[in-house]
């Protein structure tokens, strides 16, 4: 029922569209590309971003920014990892790291709320509070010796049914955030926000609550991405998720959704985030060098948007 | 001097403009009236070239022009003068005297100060304005920035300058001032459009009256020979009573009761009280703190002092949450701003106040959505294709519809509507007014704000006058007349 905004079917199928043209290419310039094998390859390293970027869908839909989650990936991971190889059974450790990243999001989301401070003022201010802090607790070296918990290893190595459980996590996200989206009233609420703040408060809808919960969602999901990145590498690294934020902000813009808020989906985030996966994969297949990579990542970011505006044209 | 013959203009197959003429003399103050919606502002914006006409012609001394935009018009020697002024408040007076058209050496851009600053001390001086002009815009009163807007628009030859509402936001002395100084320009051969609601200073200063009314001409007359019931009949162009469906509604008990509500530096000692089934308005000038009453009532704005009752028991209200949770509805003057959400459909806008009802365990039930959306579409006649259309494409009066469809489905006790006719056409006005009826027969408490005085008095049971954030007086249907009300709006004292 919930119209997601203007978008035109037309606007819907462009990301799709874009993605299907990549892999065409990539899979004739690299036959091997297709392989079940590197399939699921792409989506185990797509799922980190992906839900980074999924959070991030619910703060632009509400008209913010998060520049923070990279360091709140960096945090959470410290903090988890420490607590492990301090002895902490690592389950606790775990629901521990999850609980920090809410925090640490409500805590973005107190400050733009009640504190009425720009998002994007707001959360570069605590993006280097908390990487600050993660140096700090980790006198800026990695943590490892994390222990052989077998929860904590599936999380980031293991399969489900041949699949990787990093995939099966972010499916699993995915299907529970697009039913929030979707049929609760929150997620009307979140589209409400961001589409017309002063509408929405004069319409009974408490937009300081919407805030708060869509960062601590996001710092909630940076976290989960943090321990699978965690238990994959099996240490946690002071400097991981550095720029994070930028991959996952252009998932969210790449799947359509837009920055003024109240206008996009989150299927649109999802096929962003497999156009940035593919292009990393597919670059590397076909040999491009890594520094030629970044050049090519941004072309296509601008191209996606300039052509996504002469549809609303 | 121009002339504007035969002008129609019509917006998405909505005549606004039928054949509407218009013209200024020489040196000539020329008032031009009408209600809301009547074309005023739409025929000056093709007067000044924001828009284009679909028929009819402007000539300029004769001549047959066509301004393509603003800036054209301006070196026809048209100049406007917004209600909303156009002054940047962080430059100083010399820096928005000549925005944009700063005087430099040359092409360097290198700014010529010293001999800016001389010119437009001396442009202020002329009129009657002596004052250090390094001083920032936002340091002085409203009627001295106003002053500086005509400055402006006098140094770029304005031969006519067109006023909207410029005594709105002035006091009674900035108003004498502004008085002296449009007479001198006037001697001087500059003419002037003047629109104003304000009659006593249409009689006061202008020459003629054009009136318009629903986008047609009706008349232009000299102000020496008519008379104020002439205009306000010739503006109104028909009965009262044709325009207000029959109102039955009993009224009850009191419903509302508001004691010494005050917001420092908006309003102060307001006290009233609505009954169930009445209609009670609110009149007063711009900026008399009308929509800030009713915003506070509705918890939107934080009250001082002052105590709301409801039904008898003393309620509190700090956010438009808690207003609505005792039943009060806010339709609120800026429908895009505040009422809507553009982006949404009809059927998304209408359940937003209604979530808590419309879900359980915060999971949207489709069904109760859908037969409440269906309901409203026919109870309130929304022309819509249904639910799923985008509210942006609806027509004013249906998107004002909408707004109030919002509202009926928290099942108001107290429902307040903020200019609700606004730029809404005369069939969906009348169709508007008929809701507000039956809402009154059902019980609903209903204060209406209204800048259009035919309204309150065709609609209203009562109405409170305010000036100056104070409540001046409540007064009866049978005593009210438009001269009465707008005595008391401009601060006129207690009439025995």
């Amino acid at each position: 029922m919930l119209k997601t905004g203007s978008q035109s079917i037309l606007q819907k199928l462009g990301p799709i569209i874009g993605l299907l043209v990549i892999i065409v290419i990539i899979s004739i310039m690299s036959p091997s590309f297709l392989s079940l094998n590197n399939i699921l390859n792409v989506l185990r390293q797509v799922s980190i971003n992906a839900l980074i970027a999924f959070g991030m869908t619910f703060i632009i839909l509400t008209g913010g920014i998060d520049l923070s989650v990279g360091s709140i990936l960096a945090l959470t991971g410290a903090v988890t990892a420490g607590l492990m190889a301090s002895g902490v059974d690592p389950i606790l450790a775990m629901l521990i790291g999850l609980v920090l990243g809410a925090i640490l999001g409500a805590i973005n989301g107190l400050i733009i709320a009640k504190g009425k401070v720009a998002p994007f003022i707001a959360t570069l201010a605590t993006m280097t509070i908390y990487r600050g802090l993660t140096l700090v607790y980790t006198e800026g070296r990695p943590i490892s010796g994390l222990g052989d918990s077998m929860a904590f290893q599936m999380l980031g190595k293991g399969y489900l049914l041949g699949i990787p459980v990093p995939v099966v996590t972010m499916a699993i996200s995915f299907i529970v955030l697009y039913f929030i989206l979707k049929k609760t009233t929150f997620g009307r609420r979140v589209y409400a926000v961001g589409g017309n703040e002063e509408a929405s408060i004069l319409s009974g809808i408490n937009a300081n609550r919407v805030k708060v919960y869509v960062y601590a969602l996001t710092g909630l999901l940076a976290a989960l991405a943090s321990l699978i990145l965690t238990s994959r590498l099996n240490s946690a690294q002071p400097t991981a998720g550095n720029m994070f934020e930028l991959d996952a902000i252009a998932a969210v813009v790449l799947g359509g959704t837009s920055l003024t808020g109240g206008r996009g989906w989150i299927v649109g985030t999802l096929i962003g985030a497999l156009i940035i996966g593919v292009l990393n994969n597919g670059l590397n297949l076909i040999g491009v060098s890594s520094f030629f990579q970044q050049v090519v990542k941004g072309a296509v970011i601008l191209l996606a948007v300039l052509l996504d505006r002469k549809k609303t044209a | 001097m121009i002339e504007m013959n035969n002008i129609s203009k019509a917006f998405s197959g909505n005549q606004v403009l039928k054949n509407v003429q218009f013209e200024i003399t020489k040196g000539e103050i020329h008032a031009l009236m009408g209600e809301n919606g009547a074309g005023k502002s739409t025929l000056m914006k093709i007067l000044t070239g924001i828009y284009s006409r679909d028929t009819g012609e402007i000539r300029v001394n004769g001549n047959p022009v066509v301004f393509k935009n603003p800036k054209e018009a301006e070196q026809a020697g048209i100049a406007v003068i917004h209600q909303e002024l156009n002054i940047l408040p962080d430059l100083t007076v010399c820096e928005n005297l000549f925005l944009g058209r700063e005087k430099t050496y040359g092409k360097t851009g290198f700014l010529k100060t010293s001999q800016m600053k001389k010119e437009a001390k001396a442009a202020l001086k002329e009129l009657g304005l002596d004052m250090d002009v390094d001083t920032p815009a936002s340091q002085l009163s409203v009627g001295k920035q106003q002053i500086i807007e005509i400055a402006k628009a006098l140094s770029t030859n304005a031969e006519v300058i067109i006023m909207d509402e410029p005594t709105a936001a002035l006091t009674d002395r900035e108003i004498t001032t502004l008085f002296e100084m449009i007479g001198k320009l006037k001697t001087k051969g500059v003419s002037f459009v003047y629109i104003s609601h304000r009659m006593e200073e249409i009689f006061a200063i202008c020459d003629r009256i054009t009136i318009l009314r629903d986008g047609s001409y009706i008349s232009t007359e000299r102000i020496s020979e008519t008379s104020f019931e002439r205009v306000v009949q010739l503006m109104v162009g028909r009965e009262l009573g044709e325009r207000f469906p029959e109102r039955n509604a009993v009224i009850g008990k009191e419903k509302l009761v508001v004691s010494g509500l005050s917001r420092k530096g908006h309003f102060e000692d307001i006290s009233f009280t609505v009954h169930a089934g009445e209609v009670v308005g609110f009149a007063g000038l711009m900026g008399a703190g009308r929509t800030e009453v009713v915003q506070t009532l509705f918890g939107y704005c934080h009250h001082n002092a002052g105590t709301i009752k409801l039904d008898g028991k003393n309620i509190t209200i700090r956010n438009p949450r808690e207003a609505i949770r005792h039943g009060i509805g806010f339709v609120s003057e800026d429908r895009k701003s505040e009422g809507l959400i553009t982006d949404f459909t009809v059927a998304e806008n209408m359940s937003l106040p209604n979530l808590g009802r419309l879900s359980s365990s915060g999971i949207m039930r489709k069904e109760k959505e859908d037969s409440l959306v269906a309901d409203m579409i026919e109870r309130l006649h929304i022309r819509t294709s249904g639910g799923s259309q985008q509210v942006k494409s609806l027509s004013g009066g249906n998107q004002q519809k909408v707004v109030i469809a919002k509202w009926l489905g928290i099942d108001p006790q107290v429902l307040i509507l903020d200019e609700p006719t606004r730029g809404v056409d005369v069939g969906a006005k009348k169709e508007i007014y008929s809701i507000m009826n039956s809402l009154a027969e059902r019980g609903v408490a209903i204060i209406l704000v209204s800048s259009e005085l035919p309204e309150i008095i065709g609609l209203a049971d009562r109405v409170l006058v305010l000036h100056e954030g104070k409540l001046k007086a409540n007064i009866e249907k049978q005593d009210m007349t438009q001269e009465r009300i707008m005595h008391y709006a401009t601060g006129g004292d207690q009439i025995a």
